[in-house]
């Protein structure tokens, strides 16, 4: 069983980590694995910042991890090893018609992955997070194997899912999947034109899968105008999309300038025509657009780039719009930016969903980008919303209480199994999440 | 009707992918090798991929009583029966400059084993008239080079014996694909420093399903290694003798 010495970043390339890392192929090798030498786990490194990283230390790449163990094909009940892709989980299944219960923006995050984010998708607001969906979990512990199901050893469920790995390595886990009646999706899109006309359209849609793009780089009368994307799933026959496009280098700093940032937006927002229309679109192309093209984080440059993304509660919106018109004016915004209704579903301590509104926009790596999130978070923690550990790489420790109220009980059960810190990676050191109170 | 896969050295991880890939064509998968609590998640995984039957038998290149039993198995198959051939095993060389032992195991399980293993089933094959056997050998049995001769030679070895083998089988209408694969991403090389053209195992997996369709005789995985061993096998001794490569 081999360390190999790598360095490696997360999504956003912003913050990288120099250390050994381990990628068991069996069982039996991650179990010795983390006998002799604990060491935080991590997936396909979808997290933006330092989530997946643990400089000067050690991790365990899961990512071979990857069978399916088990499937009820009554129930929808599956097992899975933990490294397995939410996409592949997808493509194994759909044609059966089950779906993953929940689908990140990606589908290459790993099932552990999403179990240590709580992630969320674009059903949020109707059947909540993925953890809602997790049945038992397997975790490895120095000491061997230990199950959590949301009854039985309940607190260490609820500081697993949402819980940055800090439980230790997760096996396995059960999955209750969700019944489609096809692998294709029904997508209505409809042009918004501003902001108020956005959160009256998300109140109001009552489409099994809803989101909506969003124009940061609009100002004034047009702020917040953008796309609402609604969706159920079908049956039906088409042809699934070319993917595995790749980015073959780092693009020129000029890419996403914001000259061209708003000129793409102003296209893009004009491609869906006024009236509104409904498309058919095969499966992952709704779920997980950008995977088509392999490497996209590329198109930042070397620099990298940050997403800053955060909920507030409904009662906040005013100040969401706020935060929007900071960015519109900052000129700094990438294309890429989601506004989203959250239901209240969550299922760990530290879950970053609430019921509310979730905003996600990328920025290149600058500086005045830089300073422009520091102020967004700000206004975040003032109206006791919450930003997203996924996605976060700047932050430091000052609100994480009063963002995060469980996170004295979830660091109770943490240190519990894991009290000598073997699982603590770069992000848990950042926002010293795991300090004594 | 599809075929049956019997896959010896189904722990390896270009075995796994093989197999998955085979199992999403709609094969059924026989795993033979020695882990066998790990075989059987890789068993289910193919179950629940596509494949109509997965299974899985204990098969131990050194121990020759561990072959009747499987061979037994696919007698009793009612389809087109394959073998797979993955077993291989490479101690580092400076290991066994040390201990001359260690080449017999090597010997054994890169090429005797398996040898003797499709020595034995060849009549079944031969009689079936049908099917096909994949030996995966390697770019290190192409020419004994200073960091891995032995595995490198029991690759030879093996790539010497499936030539034969194709010549015997091509009689009865079975085919035999000699897989030479270059350096694979595998639990096996992980921590290697400096590995030329590294190939995800997915992709050697997916190059020798389409060498099986295709009845292709020999192929070099990824392609960009057979111009590679074109050009060393070709340097001249006297020269390849001084190189450190």
């Amino acid at each position: 069983m081999s360390w190999k010495e790598a360095e490696y970043t997360g999504w956003g390339r912003v913050l990288t980590a120099q250390g050994e890392l381990a990628r068991p192929e069996r069982a039996s090798t991650l179990a010795k694995l983390v006998a002799e030498a604990p060491a935080p786990a991590i997936g396909r490194r979808r997290s933006y910042g330092d989530a997946c990283l643990n400089n000067k230390g050690r991790a365990i790449d899961m990512t071979r991890m990857d069978r399916v163990l088990s499937f009820d094909e009554e129930t929808g009940l599956v097992e899975v090893e933990a490294g397995l892709e939410i996409g592949k989980l997808l493509k194994i299944f759909a044609p059966a018609g089950w779906l993953p219960p929940v689908m990140p923006g990606t589908g290459f995050a790993t099932v552990g992955g999403a179990i240590a984010m709580d992630v969320h998708g674009k059903n949020h607001h109707g059947v909540g997070s993925f953890g809602c969906h997790v049945e038992a979990l397997t975790l490895l512990t120095p000491t061997g194997l230990k199950k959590a199901t949301p009854s039985k050893n309940k607190e260490l469920f609820k500081a697993t899912v949402g819980g940055l790995g800090q439980t230790g390595p997760i096996l396995s886990a059960e999955i209750r999947m969700l019944k489609a009646k096809g692998d294709v999706m029904v997508v209505t899109e409809r042009r918004v034109e501003g902001w108020d006309e956005f959160l009256t359209l998300l109140d109001g849609s009552d489409a099994t899968y809803s989101v909506g793009w969003i124009d940061a780089t609009a100002r004034g009368a047009s702020l917040g105008r953008g796309i609402l994307e609604e969706a159920e799933t079908g049956g039906g026959l088409i042809p699934a999309a070319k993917r595995g496009k790749k980015i073959p280098m780092d693009a020129p700093s000029f890419t996403l300038s914001p000259s061209v940032v708003r000129a793409f937006n102003a296209a893009y927002w004009r491609r869906v025509p006024a009236r509104g229309r409904t498309v058919v679109k095969p499966i992952d192309d709704f779920f997980f657009p950008l995977d088509k093209i392999h490497d996209w984080n590329r198109l930042y440059g070397k620099r990298g780039f940050h997403q800053f993304q955060c909920v507030v509660p409904i009662s906040a919106a005013g100040q969401l719009r706020s935060m929007l018109e900071k960015i519109a004016n900052s000129g700094l915004a990438s294309p890429l930016a989601v506004l989203k209704r959250m239901g209240p579903g969550r299922a760990g301590h530290m879950s970053f969903p609430m019921e509310g509104y979730t905003l996600a926009v990328d920025f290149p790596n600058r500086p005045d980008a830089v300073r422009l999130i520091t102020e967004l978070e700000d206004l975040t923690a003032s109206v006791a919303g919450r930003i997203y550990f996924a996605k976060d790489a700047l932050s430091g420790p000052e609100r994480i209480d009063q963002m995060y109220p469980e996170h004295a009980n979830w660091l109770k059960a943490v240190t519990k199994i894991d009290p000598d810190g073997a699982y603590i990676t770069d992000l848990v050191r950042r926002l010293k999440l795991r300090a004594p109170k | 009707m599809n075929a049956t896969w019997i896959i010896l050295g189904g722990t390896s991880t270009i075995a796994r992918s093989f197999a998955r890939k085979a199992a999403e064509r709609g094969d059924s998968i026989i795993l033979a090798g020695r882990d066998m609590d790990d075989m059987k998640l890789t068993a289910a995984d193919c179950a629940h991929r596509g494949a109509p039957n997965a299974e899985t038998v204990a098969f131990d290149a050194r121990n020759a009583e561990s072959f009747a039993p499987i061979i037994e198995t696919a007698a009793g198959l009612d389809c087109t029966v394959n073998v797979a051939v993955f077993v291989g095993s490479m101690p580092p060389q400076e290991e066994i400059d040390l201990d001359p032992s260690l080449i017999d195991g090597v010997i054994v399980d890169s090429f005797t084993g398996p040898a003797r293993f499709l020595t034995a089933i060849a009549p079944l094959l031969e009689e079936r008239g049908t099917g096909c056997v994949v030996g995966v050998g390697s770019v290190a049995g192409d020419r004994g080079r200073l960091g891995n001769y032995v595995y490198g030679a029991s690759k030879a070895g093996f790539h010497a014996y499936l030539s034969g083998l194709r010549n015997r089988l091509g009689r009865s209408g079975v085919h035999v694909v000699t897989v030479k694969p270059g350096t694979v991403d595998t639990a096996m090389t992980w921590g290697m420093d400096g590995l030329p053209f590294l190939a995800q195992p997915e992709k050697v997996a997916d190059d020798i399903l389409r060498a099986v369709d295709k009845k292709k005789n020999v192929i070099y995985t990824p392609f960009i290694w057979w111009p590679v061993m074109t050009v060393i096998k070709s340097i001249p001794e006297f020269i390849f003798k001084k190189l450190k490569i």
